[in-house]
């Protein structure tokens, strides 16, 4: 996993509620069994005014120019600005895997749907969360000055704004070390393997049902 | 010490080790497994040289993107194609149990799980998917998860995670007739909120959960998700135990008896402590109808579509940009909303009960002109044959309702159901978001009797007096 330790980038605000999972990335592009691509088709729907289909030439669509993602002085931006419960709906990391294509390293909000959240650790990328208040203060700040880059720093624990505010967040010790040094979880975990077998043994006596598996036939046939 | 209550209970018997900031290697029981968030997962395991830890606890199905008529000429769009394909690739490879597209047991992952009693109470229960809330309906703890946890469960058989809170939603009471399980559910979420049970794992209890079928439960714990709980979960009582007998997955004659004995105690000790409760009088649950783009948005049918500004301050502007999504003025009377479509499926209400409610309701009248298609997708090749058995098959098809192959379908439109920009529907399914089931489309999440009732009338009415 790529390390996440500081990062300096342009912040966009994008303050509603509720933001899900499907308008991250449509479904329609979860078709494909690749990891990367899907950063062109983040908020696909309110990004392009026509329907986005996966396999087509974006060059060729029409980005709507209300959407702040399409607006230039957001640019290029590493820190995505939200409102209450993001990342909420379907368990898709496909969504963890657009904002990152897209080049979003952190997203500040005042609180994360719980799988999103989880999800977003194994990618890199860094949910941070902040008073609503905050987070609204923030957002207006970056509206009103263009150009706005906010400085977070993981190790200290702290989102900077340019006017030299500094705000703390909490993370968890164990994802902020994972993070920290790029560590892999499957491998950290595979470190414990005999504590994972001594466990599977003794439930294998005390709850052997859990165990048991069904001779089924290869295939129950053509319906 | 105070009591337990049943998150903690299966909790504490799946832990593997604790660190000391709470991070939690949790060992998982049961990982079932679709073909759109797994093949990221295998390529995963494959680059990095490593097998699954215990392919007896895996179970894969194609649902979301599967065809649901002309099977027999395969799928017809090559991207679907490719990842269901790329499923069947991976599980014969490593040796997992799939049900493949025209097996008679395929359909929804959350449906065929129970059915096949591959869900047991008192089980870790894991997919790549979020409504693997579901299966908390048999006292198992059931989650939903992404890709990379996908596949750290397929190479570790374990999870890190953190323990969430205690919230118990007691039900009180009974409901009324007509009042099913997904108006309960709807009536919770209404109540709480759609990120009420964040970081919580719900526990819904109350005289009008336990007088719930499994399938009813299962559309319970279902939803859980939808009011942002990860989890849901009910205790374990007969009802639970009955359901399991003589499934292919579920242990037999002896084991079962042993197995029995260890489910009945998973339900919460009496002086167990939730971090929060709520109490909902069932009795004052109307049928649900959802208004806007979240399922919190929602009232009873005898409601009408409220003015964003008597809402509370945090939610007036999500509901002003729902109304104007969904077309709809403050003051509709829900019963006056009319319908393009009707879709009756999913993995909340898709099973044999919620045919069979939706075909009592139907009997011999037909769907009304206006509406340009009602769609029943089973949930499972089963569901389907003993739909046909019963003869539900005949009053669906009678009525002008398309009878369709099992899977995920027009639920999130990931196949070729799905609605057209500013098509309004009536849906069985569990989330009303924009362009969930065709971009543009506007969706009304009801019961299965509900969607059948609206779709004979044109328009939404009270199933109790229609
Ligand atoms: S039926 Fe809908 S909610 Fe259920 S698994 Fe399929 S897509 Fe997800």
């Amino acid at each position: 996993m790529r390390a996440f330790t500081r990062l300096q980038g342009i912040a966009v605000p994008l303050m509603r509620s509720n933001i899900d999972t499907d308008a991250i990335i449509p479904k329609q592009f979860l078709k494909s069994i690749k990891r990367s691509g899907f950063g062109k088709n983040l908020f696909d729907d309110w990004r392009y005014l026509d329907t986005g289909e996966p396999g087509q030439d974006v060059s060729e669509r029409q980005p709507d120019p209300e959407f702040v993602l399409n607006q230039g002085r957001y640019r290029g931006a590493e820190v995505l600005l939200a409102g209450e419960n993001f990342g909420c709906g379907s368990s898709r990391e496909h969504a963890v895997w657009a904002l990152d294509d897209y080049g979003i390293r952190a997203v500040i909000a005042p609180d994360f749907a719980d799988i999103f959240h989880n999800n977003s650790f194994k990618s890199g990328l860094l949910p941070i969360r902040l008073e609503k208040t905050i987070v609204e203060q923030l957002a207006k700040e970056c509206e009103t000055s263009e150009g706005y880059q906010l400085s977070i720093d993981l190790e200290a624990q702290t989102v900077t704004t340019p006017g030299g505010e500094v705000f703390a967040f909490e993370v968890d010790a164990f994802r902020k070390d994972c993070l920290l040094n790029g560590l892999d979880d499957i491998e950290l975990t595979l470190q414990q393997r005999t504590r994972i077998k001594d466990y599977e043994s003794r439930r294998r006596e005390s709850a052997p049902w859990l165990f048991s598996v069904p001779q089924l036939e290869p295939d129950a046939g053509e319906q | 010490m105070p009591g337990k209550t049943l998150y903690d209970k299966v909790w504490d018997a799946h832990i593997v080790n604790q660190q000391e900031d709470g991070t939690v290697l949790l060992y998982i029981d049961r990982h079932l497994v679709h073909e759109v968030t797994s093949p990221q997962a295998f390529e995963g395991l494959q680059i990095a040289g490593r097998k699954p830890w215990r392919t007896g606890s895996m179970l894969a199905v194609a649902d979301h993107n599967v065809p649901t008529q002309g099977r027999d000429q395969g799928i017809a769009d090559p991207v679907s194609r490719l990842q269901v394909e790329t499923l069947d690739a991976n599980c014969a490879t490593f040796g997992v149990t799939e049900f493949r597209m025209n097996d008679l047991r395929q359909g929804i992952v959350h449906v065929i799980g129970p059915e096949q009693g591959a869900t047991l109470p008192g089980m870790t229960v894991v997919c790549g998917d979020s409504h693997t809330s579901t299966h908390g309906a048999f006292g198992a703890l059931a989650f939903g998860i992404g890709t990379s946890e996908v596949e750290h469960v397929m190479a570790t058989q374990t999870i890190l995670q953190k323990k969430a809170k205690n919230m118990l939603v007691s039900v009180d009471g009974q409901v009324g007739p007509g009042v099913t399980a997904k108006d309960i559910v709807l009536a919770v979420i209404g109540r709480i909120g759609t990120a009420g049970g964040n970081g919580c794992t719900i526990e819904f209890g109350g005289d009008a959960i336990r007088a719930l079928s499994m399938e009813g439960r299962m559309t319970v714990c279902n939803m859980s998700i939808e009011a942002g709980a990860r989890a849901g979960m009910i205790g374990v009582d007969q009802t639970t135990v009955d359901y399991l007998k003589e499934r292919p997955f579920a242990p037999r004659g002896e084991m079962f008896a042993q197995a029995e004995a260890a489910w009945l105690d998973l339900k919460s000790d009496a002086d167990a402590h939730f971090d929060e409760v709520v109490h909902i009088d069932a009795a004052s649950i109307e049928p649900q109808v959802t208004w806007g783009t979240s399922p919190e948005m929602v009232t009873g049918v005898g409601g009408a579509v409220p003015d964003p500004v008597s809402l509370e301050q945090a939610k007036v502007e999500g509901a002003r940009r729902a109304l104007e999504y969904m077309d709809l003025e403050p003051a509709t009377p829900m019963k006056d909303i009319k319908l393009d479509r009707v879709f009756i499926g999913s993995c909340t209400n898709s099973r044999i009960e919620d045919l069979r409610a939706a075909a009592a309701v139907i009997g011999d009248r037909r769907v009304a002109d206006s509406v340009k298609q009602a769609m029943v997708v089973p949930g499972s090749g089963l569901v389907k044959l003993q739909a046909e058995e019963e003869g539900l098959d005949k009053i669906f098809i009678n009525a002008g309702f398309e009878w369709r192959d099992p899977g995920c379908s027009m639920c999130l439109a990931m196949n070729a159901d799905r609605l057209e920009a500013g098509e309004r529907c009536a849906s069985t399914s569990n989330r009303n978001f924009e362009g969930r089931q065709g971009q543009g489309g506007r969706t009304h999440l009801v019961s299965p009797a509900m969607a059948a009732a609206a779709a004979l009338a044109g328009h939404f009415v009270d199933v109790r007096t229609f």
